[in-house]
């Protein structure tokens, strides 16, 4: 068996196994027979004879839950693997263009607003995408330099002029109510994860995945130079374009219903890279498989290790920043 | 097959770097443009390439300007050997060559079995075999032109521009980089390239021309334009063109600097 399949076959078994687990743990345990029993119930159609709270639990908390840690994990990264090839930078992550900062400045007004949470989630999708888009025209309306490194700069021009309208609004807060919401809300959480928001979701990162699949052939070339990719017949402009709408779809759709998660979409492609080389047909998978994985042990880690929830972003960090160092210790294959 | 300039000027944005090149080549021919460094020999290629908006004139290829071509449709035509430069992230060199293949795939395609078999035979070509799934980011200097070369190849144009394939490369790859110029020309593909080095142009060009201050000083055979008097007015540096009997390997051309060597003290003694 190839290395390459290998590595999809067992990132896929560690995702199945802590499903498992994310199912099993918890303040009310169950049994992994009982959510057998309930699984094998559910397709046949049979009746399982277990308590309605597993059932509860199971279908109404941990399942939206579960299948919400799967799908941004698998975002995150899936988007940070096609930044990093298109930004020809391994240390790229998905917020480079500004799409965290933008939701973070739609989410933080709308609990100023004190608005519902659909609607902070509608702000928060609205303004990730609003502030790619502002990067984006401001850096096309910039020629005669590299284009890469224009929509970086603008990147981190635009970011930080949404860093501090979220640094006014927190000033600005009630320290009694919205302040904490923000403080929350910018550290990332799963735990109000529900079934609408998966159904939300889900679609809107199926449309960013499509397009970055199907052009994962033409996506490796964009990580050559910009000048030498059109003399290999790439429209470097219409698929870089492509890349980031698809990309900032799916990292707004994330960030809007979990709030501001980083760490993923930095080290997952990047370790995917290690396992599978840079090919896009095999980053891709592999990231997504990966970044599922690591967020859905995280979010169970986060929700059973201590009394309280520990916020999200602060245990990728956690987690992250240990595993990212092993890495740059150990390997340079991923790099150059 | 034909990409020709004319009355080209070219350059960046707020920069002029040449003005008025007409030239062409066809295919089965070698031009070989020489320059010194910063006479727009690289610019000229780009603007060639279509990569760069020409600031007058027009880039023809068969008669159609190149503005009006998509890209992959410029890039079936000609394809381009940049000067061998580190990638970023570490494909293989099976994996390099076979980006050469885009231009022929749709856009929402991925390399079928007989694009790779095209690649592999590229890689074969230029003897590459026992590289083809090394990383390319850590092959010689000398190895990643030659996978620039069969990318090239790979993309099945009917010109190849190159620019300074034999730049950075020791002796000995220099000459095997001349010796699969002249076996693609004997296989009817034409190539324009630059060097720094006219000998080169004596040993593989049909045709050679001088670029000087962005303008084309002169365009013609090789033994025609390499003459003492042109490089001294383009280098600013005395040569002598000389002509070496061989023997069986018949007669050659060569530049000699003129340079007056100190006597180093004490010899003679």
């Amino acid at each position: 068996m190839s290395r390459v399949s290998l590595a999809l076959l067992g990132a896929l078994a560690v995702l199945v196994v802590l499903v498992a687990i994310a199912f099993s743990v918890g303040r009310y345990p169950i049994a992994a027979g009982d959510l057998a029993t309930l699984l094998w119930a559910k397709l046949t159609g049979a009746g399982h004879g277990l308590d309605s709270t597993v059932e509860t639990v199971i279908l109404k908390i941990r399942g939206p839950r579960v299948l919400a840690a799967i799908l941004i994990g698998a975002a995150l990264s899936a988007a940070g693997a096609a930044y990093q090839n298109m930004f020809r930078n391994p240390l790229v992550s998905p917020d480079i263009l500004g799409v965290s900062a933008g939701a973070a400045v739609g989410a933080v007004l709308g609990i100023f607003l004190s608005l519902n949470v659909i609607m902070i989630q509608s702000l928060a999708f609205a303004f990730g995408l609003g502030a790619v888009g502002l990067v984006y025209i401001t850096a096309n309306a910039v020629r005669g330099h590299d284009p890469l490194l224009v929509l970086v700069l603008a990147g981190v021009v635009v970011g930080s002029l949404l860093g501090a309208s979220v640094a006014l609004m927190k000033y600005l807060a009630d320290p009694y109510n919205q302040l904490p919401a923000i403080t929350f809300w910018l550290l990332g959480s799963l735990a109000s994860a529900n079934p609408e928001d998966v159904r939300s979701t889900l679609p809107l990162m199926l449309v960013g995945l499509v397009p970055m699949w199907l052009l994962r052939w033409r996506i490796n070339l964009l990580s050559l130079d910009d000048e030498e990719a059109r003399a290999l017949g790439v429209e470097t402009g219409r698929i870089r374009l492509t890349v980031i709408a698809a990309a900032t779809l799916m990292t707004s759709a994330a960030v809007a219903i979990s709030g501001v998660i980083g760490w993923i979409g930095l080290v997952i492609p990047h370790f995917a890279r290690l396992l599978v080389g840079p090919d896009f047909s095999r980053l891709l998978p592999t990231s997504v498989l990966l970044g599922a994985a690591f967020l859905l042990g995280v979010d169970t880690l986060a929700r059973t290790v201590a009394r309280i929830e520990i916020p999200l972003g602060v245990l990728t960090a956690f987690v992250g920043t240990p595993l990212f160092l092993w890495q740059l210790a150990t390997a340079r294959r991923g790099w150059q | 097959m034909k990409l020709e300039a004319r009355h080209l000027d070219f350059g960046y944005r707020d920069r002029r770097v040449g003005s008025d090149v007409s030239l062409s080549v066809e295919a089965g021919q070698v031009l070989c443009l020489l320059g010194p460094n910063g006479s727009g020999k690289t610019t000229l290629f780009k603007t060639l390439l279509g990569l760069l908006p020409p600031q007058a004139g027009q880039v023809l290829i068969d008669g159609t300007d190149v503005r009006q071509k998509m890209r992959d449709e410029v890039a079936r035509q000609v394809s381009y050997v940049p000067q061998a430069h580190a990638a970023f992230f570490p494909f293989t060199v099976r994996e390099v060559v076979l980006m050469g293949r885009t231009a022929h795939l749709g856009v929402f395609s991925s390399p079928s079995r007989r694009d790779h078999e095209a690649a592999m035979a590229a890689i074969d070509r230029m003897q590459l075999g026992h590289l083809a799934e090394s990383i390319y980011t850590r092959i010689s200097g000398g190895e990643r032109q030659l996978t620039l070369i069969a990318r090239a190849l790979a993309q099945e144009a009917a010109l190849i521009v190159m620019d300074e394939p034999t730049a950075n490369l020791d002796f000995g790859n220099q000459v095997r980089v001349l010796q699969h110029i002249q076996s693609l020309e004997a296989s009817g593909i034409g190539v324009l390239l630059s060097t720094h080095d006219p000998d080169q142009a004596f040993l593989c060009a049909d045709r050679v021309a001088m670029l000087h201050e962005g303008r084309l000083a002169c365009l013609g055979a090789p033994q025609a334009i390499i003459t003492a008097e042109n490089l001294q007015r383009i280098y600013g540096v005395e040569v002598a063109v000389a002509k070496v009997e061989l023997g069986s390997a018949g007669r050659h051309d060569v530049c000699v600097p003129l340079i007056s060597r100190p006597q180093a003290p004490g010899a003679g003694d």
